[in-house]
C-alpha cells in the first residue's frame, strides 16, 4: 500500500522584476500578472510504500530540497497533487528550526509542542532525548552554543523520538562522529522493519547504495530515473560528466548488468575484454594471476589528445581500483576519424573472491568530468575465485603471512 | 475560513502557552535580577512621568486641581498605548525573525502572532497591575468602572493583532513595512491625545484628529482612570468595526499569501 504519493506535482516561485511590479500586481486585481513563474519542480510522480527506503540524488539546485520541503508540509505544492498516510518527520538542511536563544531542552519541549504531542508524552521522552542525542550538560545551554554536530544529534533525536511513518533526511547523516552515525543508522534500520518510509537525500554514494531500495535521480526540476540504487547512482554519475540527459544511455545487457554510457561521443569504446595470459577472454579470474583488460576504442572525430581509463568498482559500486593512460605517463594523440585504438592494460587481480563490474572512460583530459568523450559505466562483468591462496575475507588481497613466537612466563620475554 | 484558524490555533495551544514561558523564562535567564527587571522597567515609567510632569512641572490637567490627576492621566495613557504599539512593532517582525523555524517546520505559522499578543499582554499585565496599586495607594481606584476597561483593552488587542498581522505579512514582501513603521508609529503617539489633552487643540485639528481610532480608545482609559466614569461607548463604535475589519482581512491575508509567504522568507 502507498504511504505518499505524488501525483504530476509541480512547485513554481513567482519571480517579479522589481518589487514595484509585486506592488503593482497586487494593488491591482484583473491585471496581467507581471512575475514570470520559475518551475523548481515539473511533473514529479512517484508511489512509495510503507517501509521503503527511497534516495534522492541530484545537482545542487535540481529541486532535492524543495520536494522534501513539500513532502514535510513547509512549503505548498503549485500543481498537481500528493497525498500522505501517518505523520512526517523531518530533518531539513541539517536542523529543526531551533531557536537559538533557547535552551536544548527548551527547543525539545517546543519541537514536541509543535508536533502536537501532549505534555506528558513530552515528559516521558525527554530522557531519551537527551540520552540519545548525548550532548550532556549542553542540554541545559543555549543551542547557539553547540556546535553543528550538537545540534544536528540533538535534532536527530528529537525528529527520531516517537517512529513517525515518513521520515525525511536531507543531507543529515553526513554530520556528527562516527559513533552516532552507526547509532542513528541503527534507529533507522529498525524504524524501516517497523514500516517506516525513510526519504533520504545523500551525495554519499556509500549510504545510498547500502540502504535505499530505489533511488531517484532530478534534474532541473524533473525525474530522470528511477531505478534500483546502482542503476540509478551509475547514471546519476553518468549526469555528473555529461550535464546533459540526452547525452546519457542505459542498455540492460544480455547478462543482466544495466550499462550506462554517457559522453558527447568523439571516441567510443567499442569493445572491452578481460583476457588471461594465453590472450583468450574470461569473465571469472583466479586471485592473484595477471590479466590483461583490453579496450578498443573508435575515434569518430579528429581527436588531439585522448586519455583511456578504467575503474573496477565491487557490487555496492565502492571503487576498488582505477588508472589511465596520462596516470600511467602513456600520452595518446592525433587521431582522426577511423582510427582504432587498442589499450592492453596488464595487471595481476589481487581482488578478494566476488563480483566486480568495469567502468571506462574516454576523454581529452584527464579528469572524465571535463571533455568526456565518453564515459560506460558497467561495461564487464567478471568475478574472482580464490582457490590457490589462503581463503581471506574483503576484497583487497594482501598476501599476509604469519610467524609465530611462543614464550612460556618463566623465560625471558620482553613485554615491550 | 476564520473557524479553520481559530481551530488550528487552539490545537497548537500547548505551544503557544510553551512559547510565552520560553520567552519570559529566556528574557531574564542571564540577569542577577532576573523577572524584577519586568517590574523595575514599567515602574520606572510610571515614576518619570508622575515626578517630572506633574511634580517639576507642576502641571495641571485642566478643570482639576490635583497634581495626581495628571500623572494618572499620563500613566493611562502611556501605558495602554505601550501595550498597542509593542503588539504592532512585534508582530511585523514576527514572520521573518522566526524564517528559521518556519522554514524547517510544519505548524499553523498563525500561532506565532498570537504569541506576540500573549508576550505582550504579559509585561502589559505586570505594568499595569503595578499601576493599579499605585492607584490604591492613592485612594484613586475607580471601582466597579474598571470592567469596562476590560471591554476597551479587548477591542484593543483586535486592532492592533490584525493591523500588526497585516503589517507582518507585508513585511515579508515589502521590507519597507518595518522601516516606516516606526516613524508612523511615532506620529501616531503623538497625534493621539496620551501626553495633552484634546482640550488643548483648536476645534477643527479636534474634529480631525478624532478620526484617529485610537483617539477614543484613549480617551475610553483616561475617562475610566481619571475620572472614574464608563466610557462613551458609542464613540467607541467605529473603532470597534475598524478592529474588526482589520482582524478579517488580516486572517484574509493570511490564507492567501502563507504559501507564499514561506518561499520568500
Amino acid at each position: 500500500m502507498s504511504i505518499l504519493r505524488l501525483n504530476n506535482l509541480g512547485k513554481a516561485y513567482k519571480q517579479y522584476p522589481n518589487h514595484w511590479s509585486r506592488l503593482a500586481e497586487w494593488c491591482m486585481p484583473g491585471s496581467r500578472p507581471l512575475h514570470h513563474l520559475f518551475w523548481a519542480l515539473q511533473n514529479i510522480h512517484f508511489h512509495v510504500s510503507a517501509g521503503e527506503t527511497i534516495g534522492i540524488v541530484g545537482m545542487n539546485g535540481a529541486g532535492k530540497s524543495t520536494l522534501l520541503k513539500i513532502i514535510a508540509g513547509t512549503t505548498q505544492l503549485t500543481t498537481g497533487s500528493m497525498e500522505i498516510v501517518g505523520r512526517v518527520s523531518a530533518l531539513l538542511e541539517l536542523g529543526m528550526g531551533f531557536h537559538p536563544e533557547f535552551t536544548g531542552r527548551q527547543n525539545v519541549v517546543m519541537a514536541g509542542q509543535l508536533f502536537g504531542f501532549p505534555s506528558e508524552e513530552i515528559q516521558r521522552l525527554l530522557p531519551e532525548i537527551e540520552d540519545f542525542a548525548d550532548i550532556g550538560d549542553y542540554i541545559d545551554q543555549p543551542v547557539r552554543t553547540y556546535s553543528s554536530g550538537m545540534q544536528m544529534r540533538l535534532a536527530f533525536a528529537v525528529a527520531t523520538a516517537k517512529r513517525p511513518d515518513i521520515l525525511i533526511i536531507d543531507e543529515a547523516l553526513s554530520v556528527g562522529d562516527s559513533h552516532f552515525q552507526h547509532k542513528s543508522f541503527r534507529r533507522i534500520r529498525t524504524f524501516r522493519e517497523e514500516g517506516t518510509t525513510l526519504l533520504l537525500v545523500s551525495h554519499d554514494r556509500g549510504a545510498i547504495q547500502s540502504i535505499c531500495d530505489r533511488v531517484i535521480v532530478l534534474h532541473e526540476g524533473k525525474i530522470v530515473k528511477e531505478g534500483p540504487p546502482e542503476e540509478a547512482m551509475d547514471f546519476y554519475h553518468a549526469l555528473l560528466s555529461a550535464r546533459d540527459v540526452k547525452l546519457i544511455r542505459q542498455e540492460r545487457q544480455a547478462y543482466g548488468q544495466v550499462q550506462t554510457t554517457s559522453g558527447r561521443g568523439d571516441v567510443t569504446v567499442i569493445e572491452i575484454n578481460l583476457l588471461n595470459p594465453e590472450g583468450k577472454p574470461i569473465e571469472a579470474a583466479e586471485t592473484g594471476t595477471p590479466v590483461t583488460l583490453e579496450i578498443k576504442a573508435q575515434v569518430n572525430t579528429t581527436v588531439p589528445e585522448m586519455v583511456m581509463g578504467f575503474l573496477i568498482k565491487d557490487r555496492f559500486g565502492q571503487i576498488m581500483y582505477g588508472i589511465n593512460s596520462h596516470r600511467l605517463g602513456i600520452t595518446i594523440q592525433h587521431l582522426s576519424a577511423g582510427d582504432l585504438v587498442i589499450g592492453h592494460f596488464q595487471f595481476e587481480m589481487n581482488l578478494g573472491k566476488g563480483n566486480y563490474t568495469i567502468s571506462t572512460g574516454v576523454s581529452g583530459q584527464e579528469s572524465h568530468l571535463a571533455d568526456n568523450y565518453e564515459w560506460r559505466d558497467g561495461s564487464l562483468v567478471f568475478s574472482v575465485y580464490n582457490t590457490k591462496k589462503p581463503d581471506f575475507v574483503g576484497s583487497a588481497s594482501l598476501e599476509a603471512t604469519l610467524t609465530i613466537q611462543q614464550a612460556s612466563p618463566q623465560q625471558t620475554f620482553s613485554p615491550l | 475560513m476564520l473557524g479553520m484558524q481559530l481551530k488550528a490555533i487552539w490545537s497548537y495551544r500547548g505551544f503557544i502557552w510553551g512559547s510565552l514561558q520560553r520567552d519570559f523564562q529566556t528574557r531574564y535567564r542571564k540577569s542577577v535580577l532576573g523577572s524584577l527587571w519586568a517590574v523595575l522597567n514599567p515602574l520606572a515609567t510610571i515614576l518619570i512621568y508622575t515626578v517630572i510632569f506633574s511634580q517639576l512641572m507642576k502641571a495641571r490637567l485642566p478643570g482639576t486641581n490635583d497634581t495626581m490627576a495628571y500623572s494618572i492621566y499620563l500613566c493611562s495613557g502611556v501605558l495602554t498605548w505601550g501595550f498597542f504599539a509593542e503588539i504592532i512593532n512585534r508582530s511585523q517582525t514576527v514572520f521573518i525573525e522566526n524564517a528559521n523555524m518556519i522554514k524547517k517546520l510544519n505548524f499553523p505559522r498563525i500561532c506565532l502572532p498570537m504569541i506576540v499578543v500573549g508576550n505582550a499582554a504579559v509585561s502589559f499585565a505586570i505594568s499595569f497591575g503595578l499601576f493599579i496599586c499605585f492607584l490604591a495607594v492613592l485612594g484613586k481606584f475607580p471601582g466597579w468602572v474598571m470592567m469596562g476597561l476590560v471591554v476597551v483593552l479587548v477591542i484593543q488587542v483586535v486592532f492592533a493583532m490584525g493591523f500588526g498581522i497585516i503589517l507582518g505579512i507585508l513585511n515579508v514582501f515589502f521590507r519597507d513595512i518595518g522601516q516606516a513603521v516606526g516613524i508612523i508609529l511615532q506620529f501616531w503617539f503623538w497625534f493621539t491625545p496620551i501626553i495633552y489633552p484634546i482640550s488643548i487643540l483648536p476645534p477643527s485639528i479636534q474634529s480631525l484628529i478624532r478620526l484617529n481610532p485610537m483617539v477614543s480608545v484613549i480617551s475610553a482609559y483616561q475617562s475610566i482612570l481619571v475620572y472614574g466614569n464608563w466610557p462613551d461607548w458609542l464613540s467607541l463604535a467605529p473603532t470597534t468595526v475598524i478592529a474588526a475589519l482589520a482582524c478579517l482581512l488580516a486572517f484574509h491575508l493570511y490564507k492567501k499569501r502563507s504559501s507564499e509567504m514561506v518561499d520568500e522568507l
